[in-house]
């Protein structure tokens, strides 16, 4: 899929399964919509929603990281861009703040717009940032025009994007499948590990990780 | 510091909370009349096979004088489970707790030494006028995005009161709550269907109205509050406003349902100009909107001129003056304090508009005197599995001299329930009382872990 490699391709399903995972990007909203009008319909209802303000979030990121690398030079946006994902690691890991959001009946498209500012608040798109920057830039053969290059890259950003989220709605539905249909809530007061402070560790490891491994 | 596992104090549903364990501790809201000493927290044994049980094991002085604690809360309750901005691995260890008199509100760390609270920030009433353009705070509760705040007037004028909402993080005031408010004036109580966006609030009066005393003038001109209003949680905004009609003088204490799935709840009413009465509403869906329906009556008590306080005695009887209710987290009993006659009532509530009378107990009142002693069942609050039942008997410090002239005192009483079949028992072993509080009025206790009235669940 655009030269992106079999690892690429993992690595991003592999992010989208952890975002899929986490109750606050969205499973935990369609079990709540679900139990709260007693039909499981409204739960498998919500995610599709959910998934799409996800995708909305990751693939500004993607497109505009894969746009840039195409278009400047890579070591300044390599080093650039893994010190803006420490630093937001970092924040994230020290700060106690939370999202704020009151406010639980809502349309489709308010649900994606939810997701949407969900996942951009927690920097689920910059989470991506090694796997864009390894992925091979689009090079269009001839003389194209820098704009054409830029194109193809965000191209590139956008399938990122959909074979990310592809994996986090399938990891999401599952969660709220089985949360809803079998396990029940309850198990969230013990179950339910500060996910909050792997996801800022993993921002900070993919942020240095993006500096280390550049390769001009 | 954040958890790595959510607060053990934190149930998704109501249904689960019922499994919570019993509260060790409580604590009370303690005041001083004459603001000449420090108000308190004071900290309680309820734990029954502890030495200390039913006595005051612990203590905590305020640094400034004249706040008049009143009623408090938790910084964080089980809705930081909920689904739309989710912060389950913030503690619960913070007891807000505002003073009505002095607009400061206090933030109180209990996790070191639970029997010891630590006084760790006080916002002062200019930051509260100031940011939120509001004073004399009143009702907490833990919202899924902020803390909110009742408060009963105007940051430099009498009105309007309304909510303010602190941060969750740093309790800084974050501003006033409402976008568009309407009409609203006069403000006390607030609670919410959290899963519905509906949020409701209920009407007393402005500091003017109620800070010297009960206004004679005031109440037989029907100028206390006797409105509800429903309002748009997510948009901020009034929705509806039902009147009960004028001659329903102060619409006080909301209890919605627990079970987030429920579009109802209740509200109690202090009396009625025409019999002095006082009265139990429950609110419900209708249509697009709320309808509002009286479902209980508790009329006044003929007493001798003689025996009554003179604010009472052109009436010759004693008003019930319904000041607090409370819904265990079962949404199955409803309790009802008559502070004039010096009773708790029970009511199985399982069907809401038929409520069914299941238990009484008298203590104090202004006539009765049970058990030797003044005030009456005031605030009540309800452990969370519903088996035991505390009450303070302080109602407001001016309003407690004109219907206790002769000094209202100071207790808390536990009562056992039979939850199988309703009915209440004084528990004789715990009555803490008179110099057990230091010469301090006793207004609101709030339960270790939480209670009926401080949690709000977004799962059923």
């Amino acid at each position: 899929m655009a030269g992106m490699t079999g690892g690429q391709l993992a690595a991003l399903a592999g992010l989208g399964a952890f975002h899929g995972l986490n109750p606050a990007m969205g499973w935990l909203f369609a079990v709540a919509r679900g139990l709260q009008e007693g039909s499981r319909r409204h739960t498998f209802a919500a995610l599709p929603p959910i998934a799409a303000g996800h995708l909305a979030s990751v693939a500004i990121v993607a497109a505009v990281v894969s746009a840039t690398r195409s278009a400047v030079t890579g070591s300044i946006l390599a080093i650039a861009g893994g010190v803006v994902l420490v630093a937001f690691g970092l924040w994230r890991l020290l700060s106690e703040r939370h999202f704020r959001w009151a406010g639980m009946r809502l349309s489709p498209a308010q649900l994606a717009g939810w997701s949407f500012l969900m996942s951009s608040a927690h920097g689920a798109g910059l989470m991506l940032l090694p796997v864009l920057m390894t992925a091979p830039v689009a090079t269009p053969m001839g003389h194209a025009m820098p704009g054409a290059v830029a194109a193809g890259g965000a191209l590139t950003g956008l399938l990122a994007a959909g074979v990310h989220t592809a994996a986090m709605l399938a990891v999401m539905g599952l969660c709220a499948f089985v949360a809803y249909q079998f396990v029940g809530l309850s198990i969230l007061r013990r179950a339910w590990f500060n996910i909050d402070r792997l996801w800022a560790a993993v921002l900070v490891l993919a942020g240095a990780l993006t500096i280390a491994v550049y390769r001009p | 510091m954040a958890r790595w596992t959510p607060d053990p104090t934190f149930y998704a549903s109501p249904r689960d909370a019922v499994t919570a364990p019993p509260e060790k501790l409580v604590y009370v809201a303690a005041f001083d009349r004459s603001a000449t000493r420090p108000d308190a927290i004071a900290v309680v044994d309820t734990d029954p096979g502890s030495p200390s049980y039913g006595t005051v094991v612990g203590w905590t002085d305020l640094p400034h004088l004249g706040d008049e604690l009143h009623h408090f809360g938790w910084n964080a309750c089980s809705s930081a489970l909920c689904p739309t901005s989710p912060h389950p691995h913030v503690e619960r260890r913070y007891l807000i707790v505002p003073g009505l008199r002095s607009s400061r509100i206090y933030v109180l760390d209990t996790k070191d030494d639970p029997r010891h609270p630590v006084v760790v920030k006080e916002i002062p009433a200019e930051e509260l006028a100031g940011k939120a353009g509001y004073s004399r705070p009143h009702t907490i509760h833990c919202g899924p995005d902020g803390i909110y705040v009742s408060a009963l007037g105007g940051g430099d004028s009498d009105g309007p009161g309304g909510i303010a909402v602190l941060d969750h993080t740093t309790f800084q005031v974050r501003g006033a709550w409402e976008r568009d408010r309407g009409d609203q004036y006069l403000a006390y109580d607030f609670w919410w269907h959290l899963t519905r966006d509906v949020l409701v609030s209920s009407e007393w009066g402005t500091p003017s109205m109620i800070e010297d005393g009960l206004n004679p003038e005031l109440l037989l001109g029907r100028e206390y509050g006797h409105r509800l209003h429903f309002w748009d949680l997510a948009k901020r905004t009034l929705v509806q406003t039902v009147d009960l009609g004028d001659q329903y003088q102060m619409a006080l204490e909301l209890r919605p349902a627990h079970d987030p799935r429920k579009e109802y709840g209740f509200l109690g009413v202090v009396t009625s100009v025409e019999d002095l009465s006082a009265s139990v509403w429950v609110w419900h869906r209708d249509g697009a909107g709320f309808a509002v329906t009286k479902v209980i009556d508790i009329p006044a008590e003929p007493a001798d001129a003689a025996d009554l306080p003179p604010a009472l005695q052109p009436f010759g009887a004693v008003p019930p003056l319904v000041t607090d209710i409370d819904l265990s987290v079962d949404d199955r009993f409803l309790y009802v304090s008559c502070w004039g006659t010096g009773e708790l009532k029970q009511f199985d509530v399982t069907d809401p508009f038929h409520p069914v009378e299941t238990g009484s107990i008298h203590l104090g009142g202004i006539t009765r005197r049970t058990k030797g002693v003044a005030g009456g069942p005031q605030m009540v609050e309800v452990s969370r599995d519903g088996r035991r039942v505390y009450v303070t008997n302080s109602l407001y410090g001016s309003w407690d001299d004109q219907f206790y002239p002769d000094g209202v005192g100071a207790w808390l009483a536990r009562i056992d329930v039979n939850t199988e079949s309703g009915g209440m028992t004084l528990d004789e072993r715990f009555f803490p009382h008179g110099d057990d509080f230091r010469g301090l009025r006793v207004h609101q206790v709030r339960l270790q872990g939480g209670d009926a009235s401080s949690d709000s669940y977004c799962f059923p």
